[in-house]
């Protein structure tokens, strides 16, 4: 059977982590995991670490479930689902306390959160159940960072104008918005740094992304 | 008063979906119609109610630290907060399940108009996410953690089916085509946020 086996990186796989950067992005398209999406976006920081977290839990989870795939009995899986995730969460957790105590305190609940996720449960049941582990490791990769760049893309905007800073892990806050422009009168927008404008940012990069690619339009 | 106070704060302030954006999947896919809308909520309120002074009593009697002392004193050092995650996501996913299967069996109709809700339950942030908040904020007592939980459910159920109704009335309006559905969804549940936010500071 040594020809009917695809290479490890041949098109079809790599179509499993392009796929979710764009056309089928977790956050804006499939509008799953949006919970925590939100509410770690305040900062760059936590958005980079949070993102880190997530694609790691879904790549390795979709990855533990496609190898479990027959051996779990179909109407107990969502409690073996949470449980592979939850041992997952729960080491990514007690690595996050050992080496940046900060972050973890500033992502408080949200990590353990990331059980709950619904894009690992989404991927998990979507794809993990059905797929052999090697694509299913790439598919969850790839919804990790589809999920990661969105997060990225909206703390970048949260904070350039909430607080005029750009907060990277392991660099420290940087003042991007020089400090001339405040002597002129400028005045950073504290709104932004609100939960609510979060909501509006994600709304805002659906309208942008359904109004170029017509596809995506239902109905 | 103090538990009247935690009660409103939990209900307005500290609101599920606006303040945490916690269980808003569900709230996305299902704020189409209010009766389904509603009907979720309630399932969402009875599971937190539930859920939350259970995994209190997990916490405050097995998980922290030193917790185990009421089996023996040599258990003092013990601390098994690590496990708080894996404990949480069992008791709501099994409780889940067990409320289920009550349902199926006593109250048939009630579960054909909840059914596929019921099981998604399990996977609702709001529910994890108001175990974790309560441990994190440590309340005091049983009833703390009670009327927290109780609290949480009923903001949801109120940002739930208020997103249902003005989602209801959007149908009629010109909406650009690319923000129809989830984009504007998300809009209005942004301004419902503005909204929620003017109770902050209000104190019993």
């Amino acid at each position: 059977m040594a020809e009917e086996k695809e290479s490890l990186f041949s098109k079809n796989n790599l179509k499993l982590l392009t796929g979710p950067l764009s056309s089928s992005n977790p956050i804006t398209v499939q509008v799953l995991g949006i919970c925590s999406a939100l509410a770690v976006t305040a900062k760059v920081e936590s958005a980079i670490v949070m993102a880190l977290a997530v694609t790691i839990v879904v790549g390795v989870a979709n990855m533990a479930i496609s190898l479990l795939r027959n051996t779990i009995p179909n109407r107990i899986r969502i409690i073996v689902q949470l449980l592979v995730v939850a041992t997952l969460v729960i080491m990514v957790d007690q690595i996050l306390k050992a080496f940046s105590y900060g972050v973890s305190k500033q992502l408080s609940v949200y990590v353990g959160l990331i059980i709950t996720n619904c894009i690992v449960m989404g991927r998990m049941e979507a794809f993990g159940l059905a797929n052999k582990p090697w694509p299913s490791l790439l598919d969850g990769l790839g919804n990790g960072l589809g999920y990661g760049m969105i997060l990225v893309i909206i703390a970048v905007v949260r904070e350039l104008f909430g607080a005029g800073t750009i907060t990277l892990p392991g660099i420290g806050e940087l003042q991007i918005i020089p400090q001339g422009l405040y002597e002129c009168g400028y005045e950073n927008n504290g709104f932004f740094l609100m939960p609510p404008m979060a909501l509006i940012i994600v709304a805002i990069i659906i309208w942008i992304q359904r109004s170029r690619n017509k596809d995506l339009i239902k109905k | 008063m103090d538990l009247l106070n935690l009660f409103v704060k939990s209900i307005f302030i500290d609101n599920m979906v606006f303040a945490f954006f916690l269980g808003m999947c569900s709230f996305i896919a299902v704020s189409k119609n209010v009766s389904t809308a509603a009907g979720l909520g309630l399932a969402v309120t009875f599971v937190l109610t539930v859920t939350v002074p259970i995994d209190y009593m997990l916490d405050k009697y097995v998980l922290q630290a030193g917790a185990l002392t009421w089996l023996s004193d040599s258990f003092a050092n013990v601390d098994l907060s690590f496990l708080s995650f894996i404990i949480f996501i069992a008791v709501i996913a099994s409780f889940v399940q067990l409320v289920e299967m009550i349902v199926e069996k006593y109250a048939p109709a009630l579960y054909s108009s909840l059914g596929i809700f019921l099981p998604l339950i399990a996977v609702n942030c709001a529910i994890l996410g108001a175990s974790l908040f309560m441990q994190q904020r440590g309340y005091e007592t049983l009833g703390e953690a009670t009327v927290f939980g109780f609290g949480s459910g009923v903001g949801w159920f109120l940002a739930i089916v208020g997103i249902a109704a003005i989602n209801e009335k959007i149908k009629y309006s010109h909406v650009p085509d690319a923000l129809k559905g989830v984009g504007i969804t998300f809009i209005v549940t942004g301004l419902m946020g503005v909204a929620f936010m003017s109770f902050m500071g209000i104190k019993l």
